[in-house]
């Protein structure tokens, strides 16, 4: 048993965590403000307004370009947040780290740029049933214009995918295995060291659709043996618009530039043009730098607080959310697996999710409402959408139990 | 919590739970397919026109409070209605849910009648969509459009291969 001194040295204060973050202590709608909507956006640390802020009033001018001064310092910082990528992630190299807008963006690539030039006709894309439409249609699109075909692991009735079954499912037609590493819609964590392990014995690539995970868990690419690993700055309190696709370096090595322009070039003549080498290959034209720099604050920001004790927090918080969203009466969870992210999905008798958010947005709580862009995990469940509560490591069960009496206060308005 | 019931009136929690004319008309002349992809509402709308008069009309579908007791209360309302009174009310119920700036002032429409309860709707921007879209499925199908109508065509159409945020 840890000691009384050691469990507090673990945790941190929640209170003076939301210190850090100015939106929280914002009222809406005459009730103080609970923000439960991580899962969608999270909000921005004090640390990562501050870093646009000096950006944008000292140090801005285009990057890779300039010998003069302010480029010079413009490069240095974008520069720099590549290398707490490279540390967040675990990567081995700078030229793993590829800057781009965000999730959907880095899939998008690997789908265009890495898989389309291989892809014949009755190859196969292998995901799993709760992926986000981010993970699904970028291989679709990809299918439509190879003749390759998309094959969907399942999973059960508790949102658990089972590595047997994906195993089963891995063939030598299967050219990559994406899935993601956490749930969205269902918060399930997913078994992906063994996945990513049972893909490689079978010379399979794979891809982690990290965007959910990277908030609530360390994250260690060379651990998880992954080829790709994808996810965006917004849900990890950083800027929107910027997001990190992770590549094993002769992987991207030998993937065809995905967009043509500035940057991405070393010579261009009408005859002939040479490509950059990695990871500037990938990032034609000028990136959001201040979203890069703001997005390097956020991970010094993340990784001072801890991702460690974060999850422990989390973990606590969801334990404590799930048993009082199951004292409402009517309340099923959707998503019950044994291993969750701190993310609950719920339903509320006939009331329709749409109603249960106008009804707690009343209350100031501010919920995911509608189907997640997840349609596929909807209909395996047979409901259009759900409500969906998705908590960062500055909730607290005090939120927790302003959701809970405003779900009864939803029961009374309809009542359901 | 009063501007909550002006949303949530007892007359649409009732339409809402007892939903009527809810339900398929395999006599209908007209029909189309509703579907708003925020929300996952779907609305099937059934019109049998005699002449130049909806002699009947019902829905199905699934939907929240608001889009539920709208088409319900809708299928009241232009039931033995022309046409062009069907239009009236249309334009009508348009202005009274978004709020039109030069209709704000004034009173609410009598030909509306118990429709006026949904006057709280323009309050809630992203909710206008919910009431609205029976409305706009009938319009199809007395308009014999083919397509399902979508409340986002513009957004369901762009295939940049995303989802929204998550």
């Amino acid at each position: 048993m840890k000691n009384i001194a050691l469990v507090n040295d673990s945790r941190f204060d929640v209170m003076s965590a939301r210190k850090d973050f100015p939106l929280l202590a914002r009222m809406v709608r005459g009730k103080p403000l609970a923000y439960l909507d991580n899962g969608a956006s999270a909000q921005r640390a004090t640390a990562v307004i501050d870093a646009v802020d000096d950006y944008e009033r000292r140090h801005h001018a285009n990057i890779h370009r300039g010998v003069h001064t302010l480029s010079q310092e413009a490069t240095g910082l974008y520069e720099a947040a590549r290398d707490k990528v490279v540390a967040f992630l675990h990567a081995a190299s700078r030229h793993e780290v590829i800057f781009v807008r965000g999730t959907t963006e880095a899939i998008n690539l690997v789908a265009q740029s890495h898989l389309r030039p291989i892809l014949k006709a009755g190859d196969e894309i292998l995901i799993t049933h709760l992926e986000h439409h981010a993970n699904i249609v970028p291989w679709q699109m990809v299918c439509e214009q190879t003749g390759a075909k998309l094959k969907v692991a399942p999973m059960d009735e508790h949102g658990e995918v089972h590595a047997d079954a994906v195993e089963a499912m891995m063939s030598e037609r299967t050219r990559l295995f994406a899935c993601a590493h956490v749930s969205n819609a269902l918060g399930t964590v997913l078994p992906v060291r063994r996945l990513v392990a049972a893909a490689k014995a079978r010379g399979i690539a794979t891809l982690i659709d990290g965007a959910q995970a990277v908030p609530h868990m360390t994250v260690d690419v060379q651990d998880l043996g992954c080829d790709f690993y994808a996810f965006s700055g917004h849900k990890l309190f950083g800027p929107t618009g910027i997001g990190i696709l992770y590549g094993r370096e002769s992987l991207l090595e030998r993937m065809p530039p995905w967009q043509g322009g500035g940057d991405m070039i070393l010579t261009v003549s009408f005859l002939k043009t040479t490509y950059n080498g990695l990871p500037y290959k990938f990032e034609a034209g000028t990136p959001n730098i201040a979203g890069v720099i703001a997005f390097g604050a956020a991970l010094d920001y993340v990784t001072k607080v801890g991702l460690d004790r974060i999850a422990a927090y989390e973990h606590d918080l969801l334990a404590y959310a799930t048993r009082r969203l199951l004292e409402v009466p009517g309340l099923r969870i959707i998503g019950t697996a044994a291993d969750k992210a701190a993310v609950v999905s719920f339903v509320l008798a006939d009331a329709h999710p749409h109603d249960i958010g106008t009804i707690l947005d009343y209350e100031g709580v501010a919920v995911r409402t509608g189907h997640h862009c997840a349609q596929p995990v909807m209909d395996r469940y047979g409901v259009p959408a759900t409500a969906r509560a998705s908590l960062a490591f500055y909730n607290t069960t005090d939120e927790i139990d302003v959701l809970v009496k405003g779900l009864h206060r939803v029961r009374e308005v309809l009542g359901a | 919590m009063s501007d909550l019931r002006d949303l949530y009136q007892e007359v649409i929690i009732d339409h809402s739970r007892r939903p009527r004319n809810f339900r398929e008309l395999p006599q209908a002349s007209h029909r189309a397919d509703g579907y708003n992809p925020l929300c996952g509402d779907r609305a099937t709308v059934f019109v049998r026109v005699d002449g130049d008069r909806v002699s009947d009309v019902a829905f199905k579908g699934s939907g929240c409070s608001i889009s539920t007791a709208s088409a319900s209360m809708m299928t009241e309302s232009v039931k033995g209605k022309s046409r062009e009174e069907v239009d009236r009310l249309f334009t009508r119920f348009h202005e009274l849910v978004t709020g039109s700036p030069d209709k704000k002032d004034q009173a609410v429409a009598p030909e509306l009648g118990k429709l006026a309860v949904f006057s709280g709707v323009c309050e809630f921007p992203v909710r206008v969509k919910c009431a609205s879209l029976p409305w706009h499925t009938l319009k199809a199908a007395l308009e014999g459009e083919a397509a399902p109508v979508s409340t986002e065509v513009s957004e369901s159409s762009s295939g940049d291969g995303g989802g929204k945020a998550r």
